[in-house]
Protein backbone atom coordinates (compact mmCIF):
# COMPACT_ATOMS: atom_id res chain seq x y z
CA UNK A 1 0.00 0.00 0.00
CA UNK A 2 2.46 2.45 0.84
CA UNK A 3 4.85 2.02 -2.47
CA UNK A 4 0.94 3.12 -3.98
CA UNK A 5 0.65 6.39 -2.15
CA UNK A 6 3.01 8.55 -4.00
CA UNK A 7 2.28 7.09 -7.55
CA UNK A 8 -1.84 8.04 -6.15
CA UNK A 9 -1.01 11.47 -5.17
CA UNK A 10 0.91 11.96 -8.39
CA UNK A 11 -1.89 10.82 -10.68
CA UNK A 12 -4.23 12.97 -8.51
CA UNK A 13 -2.08 15.93 -8.51
CA UNK A 14 -1.75 16.05 -12.26
CA UNK A 15 -5.78 15.61 -12.34
CA UNK A 16 -6.45 18.75 -10.20
CA UNK A 17 -3.65 20.67 -12.67
CA UNK A 18 -5.43 19.37 -15.88
CA UNK A 19 -8.98 20.42 -14.49
CA UNK A 20 -7.94 23.92 -13.18
CA UNK A 21 -6.23 23.91 -16.93
CA UNK A 22 -9.47 22.98 -18.30
CA UNK A 23 -11.09 25.93 -16.03
CA UNK A 24 -8.80 28.49 -17.75
CA UNK A 25 -9.89 27.64 -21.37
CA UNK A 26 -13.11 26.24 -21.38
CA UNK A 27 -13.79 29.66 -19.14
CA UNK A 28 -11.75 32.22 -21.16
CA UNK A 29 -14.57 33.15 -23.83
CA UNK A 30 -16.88 34.02 -21.10
CA UNK A 31 -14.70 35.57 -19.23
CA UNK A 32 -13.56 37.90 -21.84
CA UNK A 33 -17.41 38.78 -23.71
CA UNK A 34 -19.16 39.34 -19.72
CA UNK A 35 -16.33 40.17 -17.13
CA UNK A 36 -13.36 41.82 -18.59
CA UNK A 37 -15.25 43.68 -21.14
CA UNK A 38 -16.00 46.72 -19.40
CA UNK A 39 -12.34 46.52 -17.88
CA UNK A 40 -10.42 47.21 -21.61
CA UNK A 41 -6.40 46.66 -20.84
CA UNK A 42 -6.45 43.85 -18.92
CA UNK A 43 -3.65 41.43 -18.55
CA UNK A 44 -3.26 37.57 -18.87
CA UNK A 45 -3.35 37.35 -15.30
CA UNK A 46 -6.72 39.10 -14.90
CA UNK A 47 -7.95 36.89 -17.19
CA UNK A 48 -6.99 33.64 -15.33
CA UNK A 49 -8.24 35.14 -12.26
CA UNK A 50 -11.37 35.93 -13.68
CA UNK A 51 -11.72 32.81 -15.58
CA UNK A 52 -11.02 31.02 -11.83
CA UNK A 53 -14.29 32.98 -9.78
CA UNK A 54 -16.62 33.56 -12.54
CA UNK A 55 -20.61 33.28 -11.20
CA UNK A 56 -21.25 30.66 -13.91
CA UNK A 57 -18.52 28.95 -15.17
CA UNK A 58 -18.35 26.52 -18.26
CA UNK A 59 -16.17 24.58 -15.77
CA UNK A 60 -16.04 25.41 -11.96
CA UNK A 61 -12.25 25.36 -10.81
CA UNK A 62 -12.12 22.90 -7.40
CA UNK A 63 -11.84 25.76 -5.31
CA UNK A 64 -15.06 27.12 -6.03
CA UNK A 65 -16.70 23.58 -5.68
CA UNK A 66 -14.80 22.91 -2.35
CA UNK A 67 -16.26 26.40 -1.28
CA UNK A 68 -19.51 26.19 -2.75
CA UNK A 69 -19.50 22.39 -0.55
CA UNK A 70 -18.57 24.35 1.87
CA UNK A 71 -20.96 26.79 2.64
CA UNK A 72 -23.79 24.55 1.97
CA UNK A 73 -22.60 21.78 4.71
CA UNK A 74 -21.77 24.70 6.98
CA UNK A 75 -24.08 27.62 7.00
CA UNK A 76 -27.16 25.71 6.84
CA UNK A 77 -28.90 23.11 8.97
CA UNK A 78 -28.65 19.44 8.57
CA UNK A 79 -32.47 19.39 7.65
CA UNK A 80 -32.73 22.31 5.47
CA UNK A 81 -33.29 21.25 1.52
CA UNK A 82 -30.23 24.04 0.76
CA UNK A 83 -27.38 21.37 2.75
CA UNK A 84 -26.00 18.73 0.16
CA UNK A 85 -25.22 16.61 2.98
CA UNK A 86 -29.75 16.64 3.86
CA UNK A 87 -29.84 15.16 -0.20
CA UNK A 88 -27.00 13.33 0.53
CA UNK A 89 -28.52 11.43 3.12
CA UNK A 90 -31.84 11.33 1.63
CA UNK A 91 -30.14 9.30 -1.51
CA UNK A 92 -28.09 6.90 1.05
CA UNK A 93 -31.24 5.99 2.67
CA UNK A 94 -33.00 4.92 -0.55
CA UNK A 95 -29.59 3.13 -1.83
CA UNK A 96 -29.14 1.35 1.65
CA UNK A 97 -33.04 0.08 2.00
CA UNK A 98 -32.83 -0.89 -1.36
CA UNK A 99 -29.29 -2.81 -1.05
CA UNK A 100 -30.43 -4.90 2.10
CA UNK A 101 -33.57 -6.03 0.38
CA UNK A 102 -32.26 -6.74 -2.90
CA UNK A 103 -29.56 -8.31 -0.97
CA UNK A 104 -31.98 -10.73 1.12
CA UNK A 105 -34.10 -11.26 -2.03
CA UNK A 106 -31.23 -12.32 -3.87
CA UNK A 107 -29.11 -14.71 -1.32
CA UNK A 108 -32.91 -16.29 -1.22
CA UNK A 109 -33.66 -16.82 -4.59
CA UNK A 110 -29.58 -18.34 -4.97
CA UNK A 111 -30.83 -20.49 -2.21
CA UNK A 112 -33.65 -21.56 -4.15
CA UNK A 113 -32.11 -22.21 -7.14
CA UNK A 114 -29.21 -23.96 -5.77
CA UNK A 115 -31.92 -26.66 -4.54
CA UNK A 116 -34.38 -26.97 -6.93
CA UNK A 117 -33.49 -28.17 -10.97
CA UNK A 118 -36.63 -26.57 -12.03
CA UNK A 119 -35.96 -23.35 -10.31
CA UNK A 120 -32.48 -23.33 -12.03
CA UNK A 121 -32.92 -24.65 -15.57
CA UNK A 122 -36.15 -21.93 -15.83
CA UNK A 123 -35.12 -18.94 -13.91
CA UNK A 124 -31.39 -18.91 -14.27
CA UNK A 125 -30.75 -18.73 -17.83
CA UNK A 126 -33.07 -15.40 -17.77
CA UNK A 127 -31.21 -13.69 -14.76
CA UNK A 128 -28.12 -14.07 -16.26
CA UNK A 129 -29.34 -12.65 -19.92
CA UNK A 130 -30.60 -10.04 -17.73
CA UNK A 131 -27.32 -8.44 -17.11
CA UNK A 132 -26.84 -7.91 -20.54
CA UNK A 133 -29.70 -5.84 -20.65
CA UNK A 134 -29.91 -2.37 -19.65
CA UNK A 135 -32.58 -2.95 -16.56
CA UNK A 136 -32.07 0.54 -15.17
CA UNK A 137 -34.36 1.63 -18.22
CA UNK A 138 -37.72 0.33 -16.48
CA UNK A 139 -37.25 2.81 -13.85
CA UNK A 140 -39.44 5.29 -14.91
CA UNK A 141 -41.78 2.60 -15.81
CA UNK A 142 -41.51 1.38 -11.61
CA UNK A 143 -42.26 5.09 -10.74
CA UNK A 144 -45.10 5.18 -12.87
CA UNK A 145 -46.59 1.92 -11.38
CA UNK A 146 -45.55 2.18 -7.87
CA UNK A 147 -47.03 6.01 -7.89
CA UNK A 148 -50.49 4.94 -9.32
CA UNK A 149 -50.70 2.17 -6.39
CA UNK A 150 -50.31 5.56 -3.84
CA UNK A 151 -46.34 4.90 -2.93
CA UNK A 152 -44.09 7.59 -2.58
CA UNK A 153 -41.25 8.99 -0.62
CA UNK A 154 -38.95 6.50 -0.07
CA UNK A 155 -40.39 3.26 -1.45
CA UNK A 156 -40.12 3.69 -5.29
CA UNK A 157 -36.71 4.49 -5.04
CA UNK A 158 -35.90 1.66 -2.97
CA UNK A 159 -37.71 -0.64 -5.08
CA UNK A 160 -35.46 0.34 -8.10
CA UNK A 161 -31.81 0.16 -5.95
CA UNK A 162 -33.25 -2.81 -4.96
CA UNK A 163 -34.06 -4.80 -8.37
CA UNK A 164 -31.04 -3.32 -9.45
CA UNK A 165 -28.87 -4.76 -6.83
CA UNK A 166 -30.49 -7.98 -6.61
CA UNK A 167 -29.34 -9.25 -10.37
CA UNK A 168 -25.79 -9.64 -9.92
CA UNK A 169 -25.69 -10.99 -5.64
CA UNK A 170 -28.03 -13.76 -7.25
CA UNK A 171 -25.68 -14.52 -9.90
CA UNK A 172 -22.76 -14.89 -7.90
CA UNK A 173 -24.34 -16.81 -4.70
CA UNK A 174 -25.43 -19.26 -7.19
CA UNK A 175 -21.84 -19.78 -8.20
CA UNK A 176 -20.48 -19.63 -4.52
CA UNK A 177 -23.30 -21.90 -2.84
CA UNK A 178 -22.18 -24.22 -5.70
CA UNK A 179 -18.50 -23.59 -5.64
CA UNK A 180 -18.07 -26.58 -2.56
CA UNK A 181 -15.57 -29.32 -3.71
CA UNK A 182 -17.42 -32.90 -4.07
CA UNK A 183 -15.02 -34.15 -1.62
CA UNK A 184 -16.38 -32.04 1.15
CA UNK A 185 -20.19 -32.47 0.59
CA UNK A 186 -19.64 -36.24 0.62
CA UNK A 187 -17.77 -35.97 3.79
CA UNK A 188 -21.47 -33.79 5.02
CA UNK A 189 -23.34 -36.40 3.24
CA UNK A 190 -21.16 -39.50 5.31
CA UNK A 191 -22.09 -37.24 9.04
CA UNK A 192 -25.49 -37.85 8.00
CA UNK A 193 -25.91 -34.00 7.63
CA UNK A 194 -29.50 -32.48 6.57
CA UNK A 195 -29.27 -30.27 3.49
CA UNK A 196 -29.98 -27.26 5.84
CA UNK A 197 -27.04 -28.07 7.97
CA UNK A 198 -25.25 -28.18 4.74
CA UNK A 199 -26.38 -25.33 3.77
CA UNK A 200 -25.04 -23.49 7.20
CA UNK A 201 -22.17 -25.16 7.80
CA UNK A 202 -20.58 -25.65 4.21
CA UNK A 203 -22.42 -23.67 1.71
CA UNK A 204 -23.15 -20.53 3.04
CA UNK A 205 -19.41 -19.98 3.95
CA UNK A 206 -18.32 -21.01 0.67
CA UNK A 207 -20.13 -18.38 -0.82
CA UNK A 208 -19.51 -15.55 1.02
CA UNK A 209 -15.74 -14.62 -0.69
CA UNK A 210 -17.92 -14.57 -4.06
CA UNK A 211 -20.71 -12.66 -2.11
CA UNK A 212 -18.58 -9.80 -1.48
CA UNK A 213 -17.56 -8.76 -4.60
CA UNK A 214 -21.17 -8.83 -6.36
CA UNK A 215 -22.32 -6.85 -2.88
CA UNK A 216 -19.74 -4.38 -4.25
CA UNK A 217 -21.22 -4.14 -7.99
CA UNK A 218 -24.52 -4.09 -6.10
CA UNK A 219 -24.23 -0.89 -4.45
CA UNK A 220 -22.83 0.72 -6.86
CA UNK A 221 -25.84 0.04 -9.26
CA UNK A 222 -27.99 0.70 -6.23
CA UNK A 223 -26.81 4.37 -5.93
CA UNK A 224 -27.06 5.37 -9.45
CA UNK A 225 -30.58 3.52 -9.26
CA UNK A 226 -31.48 5.61 -6.44
CA UNK A 227 -30.02 8.52 -8.58
CA UNK A 228 -31.87 8.10 -12.00
CA UNK A 229 -35.29 7.32 -9.80
CA UNK A 230 -34.92 10.53 -8.36
CA UNK A 231 -35.31 12.39 -11.66
CA UNK A 232 -39.02 11.98 -13.42
CA UNK A 233 -40.92 12.07 -9.83
CA UNK A 234 -40.24 16.06 -9.71
CA UNK A 235 -38.35 14.70 -6.30
CA UNK A 236 -37.34 17.44 -4.06
CA UNK A 237 -35.28 15.95 -2.84
CA UNK A 238 -31.84 13.92 -3.33
CA UNK A 239 -28.56 14.13 -5.17
CA UNK A 240 -30.17 13.26 -8.44
CA UNK A 241 -32.66 16.25 -8.01
CA UNK A 242 -30.04 18.60 -7.22
CA UNK A 243 -27.96 17.27 -10.41
CA UNK A 244 -31.93 18.37 -12.94
CA UNK A 245 -32.31 21.24 -11.09
CA UNK A 246 -28.63 22.32 -11.47
CA UNK A 247 -29.50 21.84 -14.98
CA UNK A 248 -32.16 23.51 -15.29
CA UNK A 249 -31.50 26.85 -13.67
CA UNK A 250 -27.76 26.36 -15.41
CA UNK A 251 -26.09 26.35 -12.19
CA UNK A 252 -23.05 24.68 -13.02
CA UNK A 253 -21.34 25.14 -9.60
CA UNK A 254 -24.34 23.09 -7.88
CA UNK A 255 -24.00 20.17 -10.18
CA UNK A 256 -20.19 20.15 -9.70
CA UNK A 257 -20.90 19.98 -6.04
CA UNK A 258 -23.87 17.35 -5.99
CA UNK A 259 -21.37 15.54 -8.56
CA UNK A 260 -17.98 15.89 -6.16
CA UNK A 261 -20.72 14.28 -2.81
CA UNK A 262 -22.29 11.79 -5.06
CA UNK A 263 -18.70 10.43 -5.89
CA UNK A 264 -18.22 10.78 -2.16
CA UNK A 265 -21.00 8.69 -1.27
CA UNK A 266 -20.21 5.75 -4.18
CA UNK A 267 -16.41 5.88 -1.97
CA UNK A 268 -18.02 5.85 1.33
CA UNK A 269 -20.54 3.03 0.51
CA UNK A 270 -18.24 0.67 -1.06
CA UNK A 271 -15.96 1.12 1.79
CA UNK A 272 -18.64 0.25 4.21
CA UNK A 273 -18.85 -2.91 1.96
CA UNK A 274 -15.35 -3.79 2.30
CA UNK A 275 -15.33 -3.18 5.95
CA UNK A 276 -17.69 -5.74 6.40
CA UNK A 277 -16.03 -8.05 4.40
CA UNK A 278 -13.14 -7.59 6.10
CA UNK A 279 -14.84 -8.48 9.67
CA UNK A 280 -16.70 -11.02 8.06
CA UNK A 281 -13.79 -12.99 6.24
CA UNK A 282 -11.29 -12.37 8.92
CA UNK A 283 -8.86 -15.22 9.43
CA UNK A 284 -9.75 -16.79 5.98
CA UNK A 285 -6.33 -17.42 3.86
CA UNK A 286 -6.88 -14.88 1.00
CA UNK B 1 -65.82 -18.59 -11.85
CA UNK B 2 -65.16 -20.37 -14.94
CA UNK B 3 -61.77 -18.23 -15.39
CA UNK B 4 -61.13 -19.10 -11.80
CA UNK B 5 -60.77 -23.06 -12.56
CA UNK B 6 -59.45 -21.94 -16.18
CA UNK B 7 -56.31 -20.28 -13.90
CA UNK B 8 -55.53 -22.76 -11.54
CA UNK B 9 -55.87 -25.59 -14.51
CA UNK B 10 -53.57 -23.42 -16.76
CA UNK B 11 -51.05 -23.03 -13.77
CA UNK B 12 -50.51 -26.61 -12.78
CA UNK B 13 -50.39 -27.21 -16.77
CA UNK B 14 -47.43 -24.73 -16.68
CA UNK B 15 -45.77 -26.20 -13.44
CA UNK B 16 -46.20 -29.33 -15.05
CA UNK B 17 -44.91 -28.75 -17.74
CA UNK B 18 -41.56 -26.65 -17.16
CA UNK B 19 -41.10 -29.29 -14.08
CA UNK B 20 -40.99 -31.95 -17.06
CA UNK B 21 -38.80 -29.47 -19.23
CA UNK B 22 -36.06 -29.74 -16.12
CA UNK B 23 -35.00 -32.90 -16.77
CA UNK B 24 -33.46 -32.18 -20.16
CA UNK B 25 -30.23 -29.87 -20.56
CA UNK B 26 -30.51 -26.87 -22.41
CA UNK B 27 -32.34 -23.78 -22.44
CA UNK B 28 -35.50 -25.48 -23.16
CA UNK B 29 -36.81 -24.95 -19.62
CA UNK B 30 -36.24 -21.58 -19.66
CA UNK B 31 -37.78 -21.09 -23.08
CA UNK B 32 -40.89 -22.80 -21.62
CA UNK B 33 -41.04 -20.67 -18.77
CA UNK B 34 -40.60 -17.17 -20.64
CA UNK B 35 -43.96 -18.17 -22.59
CA UNK B 36 -46.13 -19.11 -19.79
CA UNK B 37 -44.75 -16.43 -18.01
CA UNK B 38 -46.12 -13.99 -21.57
CA UNK B 39 -49.28 -16.08 -21.33
CA UNK B 40 -50.32 -15.59 -17.67
CA UNK B 41 -48.75 -11.52 -18.17
CA UNK B 42 -51.81 -11.19 -21.38
CA UNK B 43 -54.73 -13.69 -19.50
CA UNK B 44 -54.15 -12.01 -16.18
CA UNK B 45 -54.27 -8.38 -17.89
CA UNK B 46 -57.36 -9.26 -19.88
CA UNK B 47 -59.06 -11.56 -17.45
CA UNK B 48 -59.05 -8.72 -14.08
CA UNK B 49 -59.20 -5.48 -16.61
CA UNK B 50 -56.17 -4.12 -15.16
CA UNK B 51 -55.84 -0.50 -16.35
CA UNK B 52 -53.34 -0.05 -19.21
CA UNK B 53 -51.58 2.50 -17.45
CA UNK B 54 -50.78 0.10 -14.99
CA UNK B 55 -49.44 -2.85 -16.52
CA UNK B 56 -49.68 -2.86 -20.44
CA UNK B 57 -50.49 -6.56 -22.30
CA UNK B 58 -47.85 -8.24 -23.55
CA UNK B 59 -49.80 -8.04 -27.21
CA UNK B 60 -50.51 -4.62 -26.53
CA UNK B 61 -46.98 -3.84 -26.54
CA UNK B 62 -46.40 -5.95 -29.53
CA UNK B 63 -49.31 -3.95 -31.52
CA UNK B 64 -47.44 -0.47 -30.09
CA UNK B 65 -44.14 -1.53 -30.99
CA UNK B 66 -45.75 -1.79 -34.95
CA UNK B 67 -47.73 1.08 -35.02
CA UNK B 68 -45.00 3.12 -33.62
CA UNK B 69 -42.19 1.21 -35.45
CA UNK B 70 -40.98 4.26 -37.75
CA UNK B 71 -40.48 6.54 -34.17
CA UNK B 72 -38.64 3.58 -32.65
CA UNK B 73 -36.32 2.98 -35.81
CA UNK B 74 -35.45 6.52 -35.81
CA UNK B 75 -34.97 6.78 -31.59
CA UNK B 76 -32.90 3.83 -32.44
CA UNK B 77 -30.82 5.10 -34.42
CA UNK B 78 -30.07 7.74 -32.73
CA UNK B 79 -29.18 6.49 -29.55
CA UNK B 80 -27.48 3.12 -30.30
CA UNK B 81 -26.17 4.17 -34.18
CA UNK B 82 -25.01 7.29 -32.64
CA UNK B 83 -24.33 7.91 -28.78
CA UNK B 84 -23.76 4.22 -28.34
CA UNK B 85 -21.66 2.81 -30.68
CA UNK B 86 -19.73 5.85 -31.54
CA UNK B 87 -19.16 6.42 -27.59
CA UNK B 88 -18.59 3.05 -26.88
CA UNK B 89 -15.65 2.96 -29.77
CA UNK B 90 -14.24 5.77 -28.77
CA UNK B 91 -14.13 5.21 -24.90
CA UNK B 92 -12.92 1.94 -25.36
CA UNK B 93 -10.49 2.65 -27.72
CA UNK B 94 -8.97 5.46 -25.51
CA UNK B 95 -8.80 3.91 -22.47
CA UNK B 96 -7.15 0.41 -24.40
CA UNK B 97 -4.89 2.99 -25.94
CA UNK B 98 -3.69 4.38 -22.48
CA UNK B 99 -3.39 1.13 -21.44
CA UNK B 100 -0.83 0.11 -24.01
CA UNK B 101 0.87 3.55 -23.58
CA UNK B 102 1.36 3.41 -19.68
CA UNK B 103 2.18 0.16 -20.01
CA UNK B 104 6.16 1.22 -19.93
CA UNK B 105 5.67 3.32 -17.23
CA UNK B 106 4.91 0.71 -13.77
CA UNK B 107 4.81 4.82 -11.42
CA UNK B 108 1.96 5.86 -13.66
CA UNK B 109 0.69 2.50 -13.36
CA UNK B 110 0.51 1.96 -10.02
CA UNK B 111 -1.11 5.84 -9.55
CA UNK B 112 -3.77 5.35 -11.84
CA UNK B 113 -4.67 1.26 -11.66
CA UNK B 114 -6.34 2.31 -8.18
CA UNK B 115 -7.68 5.32 -9.40
CA UNK B 116 -9.30 3.60 -12.14
CA UNK B 117 -10.64 0.85 -9.99
CA UNK B 118 -12.23 3.09 -7.95
CA UNK B 119 -14.54 5.12 -10.33
CA UNK B 120 -16.50 2.06 -10.77
CA UNK B 121 -17.93 2.93 -7.46
CA UNK B 122 -18.54 6.33 -8.42
CA UNK B 123 -22.29 7.07 -10.90
CA UNK B 124 -20.49 8.49 -13.29
CA UNK B 125 -23.50 8.74 -15.21
CA UNK B 126 -24.12 12.00 -13.16
CA UNK B 127 -21.81 14.10 -15.18
CA UNK B 128 -24.74 13.67 -17.67
CA UNK B 129 -25.96 17.09 -17.10
CA UNK B 130 -22.66 19.01 -17.59
CA UNK B 131 -22.05 16.70 -21.04
CA UNK B 132 -25.39 18.14 -22.19
CA UNK B 133 -24.53 21.81 -21.13
CA UNK B 134 -21.25 21.41 -22.98
CA UNK B 135 -22.22 19.72 -25.92
CA UNK B 136 -25.72 20.80 -26.33
CA UNK B 137 -28.89 18.60 -26.76
CA UNK B 138 -27.79 16.09 -29.50
CA UNK B 139 -25.92 12.72 -29.58
CA UNK B 140 -22.13 13.72 -28.85
CA UNK B 141 -23.14 15.33 -25.31
CA UNK B 142 -24.66 11.61 -24.63
CA UNK B 143 -21.74 9.86 -26.59
CA UNK B 144 -19.26 11.72 -24.09
CA UNK B 145 -21.11 10.29 -21.20
CA UNK B 146 -20.99 6.88 -22.84
CA UNK B 147 -17.04 7.53 -23.45
CA UNK B 148 -16.24 8.96 -19.77
CA UNK B 149 -18.21 5.28 -18.55
CA UNK B 150 -16.57 2.72 -20.78
CA UNK B 151 -12.77 4.46 -20.91
CA UNK B 152 -12.05 3.19 -17.16
CA UNK B 153 -13.14 -1.02 -17.26
CA UNK B 154 -11.36 -0.76 -20.66
CA UNK B 155 -7.72 0.82 -18.82
CA UNK B 156 -7.83 -1.47 -16.02
CA UNK B 157 -9.00 -4.69 -18.16
CA UNK B 158 -6.01 -3.73 -20.56
CA UNK B 159 -3.33 -3.32 -17.89
CA UNK B 160 -4.82 -6.51 -16.11
CA UNK B 161 -4.12 -8.70 -19.70
CA UNK B 162 -0.96 -7.09 -20.39
CA UNK B 163 0.35 -8.70 -17.48
CA UNK B 164 -1.37 -12.39 -18.01
CA UNK B 165 1.03 -13.61 -20.29
CA UNK B 166 3.40 -16.37 -18.08
CA UNK B 167 6.86 -15.57 -16.83
CA UNK B 168 7.85 -18.54 -18.71
CA UNK B 169 6.55 -17.50 -22.08
CA UNK B 170 8.45 -13.54 -21.74
CA UNK B 171 11.42 -15.60 -20.58
CA UNK B 172 11.31 -17.36 -23.73
CA UNK B 173 10.41 -14.48 -25.79
CA UNK B 174 13.45 -12.96 -24.34
CA UNK B 175 16.03 -15.53 -24.94
CA UNK B 176 14.81 -15.03 -28.57
CA UNK B 177 16.25 -11.34 -28.44
CA UNK B 178 12.35 -10.33 -29.08
CA UNK B 179 11.91 -6.78 -29.07
CA UNK B 180 9.54 -4.90 -27.01
CA UNK B 181 7.38 -4.41 -29.94
CA UNK B 182 7.55 -7.87 -30.99
CA UNK B 183 6.63 -9.14 -27.38
CA UNK B 184 3.58 -6.63 -27.43
CA UNK B 185 2.48 -7.84 -30.32
CA UNK B 186 3.49 -11.73 -30.60
CA UNK B 187 2.60 -12.59 -27.09
CA UNK B 188 1.32 -9.97 -24.29
CA UNK B 189 -1.47 -8.47 -26.52
CA UNK B 190 -2.76 -12.02 -27.91
CA UNK B 191 -2.81 -12.93 -23.79
CA UNK B 192 -4.51 -10.14 -23.06
CA UNK B 193 -7.64 -10.40 -25.52
CA UNK B 194 -9.95 -12.39 -23.06
CA UNK B 195 -9.69 -9.31 -20.53
CA UNK B 196 -10.66 -6.86 -23.29
CA UNK B 197 -13.32 -8.75 -24.77
CA UNK B 198 -14.80 -8.94 -21.18
CA UNK B 199 -14.49 -5.15 -21.10
CA UNK B 200 -16.25 -4.93 -24.33
CA UNK B 201 -19.14 -6.81 -22.34
CA UNK B 202 -19.37 -5.01 -19.62
CA UNK B 203 -18.72 -1.59 -21.79
CA UNK B 204 -22.07 -2.70 -24.19
CA UNK B 205 -24.32 -2.87 -21.65
CA UNK B 206 -22.62 0.25 -19.40
CA UNK B 207 -22.97 2.22 -22.62
CA UNK B 208 -26.53 1.26 -23.25
CA UNK B 209 -27.04 2.39 -20.04
CA UNK B 210 -25.34 5.61 -19.57
CA UNK B 211 -27.04 6.93 -23.18
CA UNK B 212 -30.40 6.08 -22.35
CA UNK B 213 -29.82 7.60 -18.74
CA UNK B 214 -28.09 10.66 -20.09
CA UNK B 215 -31.11 11.28 -22.50
CA UNK B 216 -33.39 11.63 -19.27
CA UNK B 217 -31.80 15.03 -18.25
CA UNK B 218 -32.35 16.48 -21.75
CA UNK B 219 -31.98 15.46 -25.19
CA UNK B 220 -34.10 16.40 -28.75
CA UNK B 221 -37.42 14.99 -29.40
CA UNK B 222 -35.58 11.30 -30.13
CA UNK B 223 -33.85 8.98 -29.03
CA UNK B 224 -34.65 5.80 -26.70
CA UNK B 225 -34.36 7.38 -22.79
CA UNK B 226 -36.07 10.46 -24.30
CA UNK B 227 -39.49 7.96 -25.78
CA UNK B 228 -39.06 6.36 -22.33
CA UNK B 229 -39.20 9.09 -20.17
CA UNK B 230 -41.84 11.15 -21.95
CA UNK B 231 -44.45 8.33 -22.17
CA UNK B 232 -43.49 7.56 -18.96
CA UNK B 233 -45.05 10.39 -18.06
CA UNK B 234 -47.59 10.67 -20.92
CA UNK B 235 -48.75 7.63 -19.29
CA UNK B 236 -48.15 5.96 -22.81
CA UNK B 237 -47.10 2.57 -21.43
CA UNK B 238 -47.26 0.32 -24.04
CA UNK B 239 -44.94 2.37 -25.99
CA UNK B 240 -42.24 2.84 -22.86
CA UNK B 241 -42.29 -0.81 -22.73
CA UNK B 242 -41.57 -1.09 -26.65
CA UNK B 243 -39.05 1.27 -26.32
CA UNK B 244 -37.73 -1.14 -23.53
CA UNK B 245 -37.78 -3.86 -25.68
CA UNK B 246 -35.87 -2.45 -28.19
CA UNK B 247 -33.10 -1.71 -25.69
CA UNK B 248 -33.34 -4.98 -24.24
CA UNK B 249 -32.80 -6.67 -27.48
CA UNK B 250 -30.30 -4.53 -28.17
CA UNK B 251 -28.36 -5.64 -25.68
CA UNK B 252 -28.85 -9.15 -25.95
CA UNK B 253 -27.37 -9.18 -29.36
CA UNK B 254 -24.63 -7.25 -28.65
CA UNK B 255 -23.67 -9.12 -26.07
CA UNK B 256 -24.13 -12.13 -28.58
CA UNK B 257 -22.05 -10.82 -31.59
CA UNK B 258 -19.14 -10.06 -29.19
CA UNK B 259 -19.39 -13.53 -27.65
CA UNK B 260 -19.03 -14.77 -31.09
CA UNK B 261 -15.96 -12.47 -31.59
CA UNK B 262 -14.51 -13.93 -28.33
CA UNK B 263 -14.43 -17.45 -29.66
CA UNK B 264 -12.78 -16.19 -32.65
CA UNK B 265 -10.27 -14.17 -31.01
CA UNK B 266 -9.62 -16.05 -27.99
CA UNK B 267 -10.27 -19.48 -28.81
CA UNK B 268 -7.14 -21.15 -27.33
CA UNK B 269 -8.46 -19.64 -23.86
CA UNK B 270 -9.19 -22.35 -21.31
CA UNK B 271 -12.74 -20.52 -20.25
CA UNK B 272 -14.02 -20.51 -24.19
CA UNK B 273 -12.62 -24.29 -25.13
CA UNK B 274 -14.38 -25.68 -22.08
CA UNK B 275 -17.91 -24.30 -23.92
Amino acid sequence: MMNKAGPIAVVLGVVLLLWYGGAVGLNSQGAIERVLADRPGWTTADLVAATLSMERPVLPAPHQVAADLYTSINDWPLDSPRNLLFHMAVTAQSTLVGFVLGTLFGVLLAAAIVHSRTLDRALLPWIVASQTVPVLAIAPIVLVILGSLGMSGVAPKAAIAMYLCFFPVTVAMVQGLRSPQRIDTELLHTYAATKLQAFWMLRLPAALPFLFPSLRVAIAAGLVGAMVAELPTGAQAGLGARLLTGSYYGNTVGIWSALVLSALLGLALTAAVAVVERLVLRGRPA
Amino acid sequence: MITAIGFVLALLLAVWSVKRCAAYEGPLTAAVFGLWVLFFWQAGVTVFEVPRVLLPSPWSIVLSMTEHAPTLGRDFVQTVLKAVLVGWLVGSAAGFAVGVAIDRLPFLQRGLLPVASLTSTIPLVAVAPIMVMWFGFEWPSKAAVVVLMTFFPMLVATLAGLQAAGKLERELMHSYAASYLQTLFDLRLPCAVPFIVGALKVNATLALIGAIVAEFFGSPTVGLGFRISTEAAKMNMSLVWGAIVVAAVTGSLAYTLLVQLERRWAFWHPSVRSK
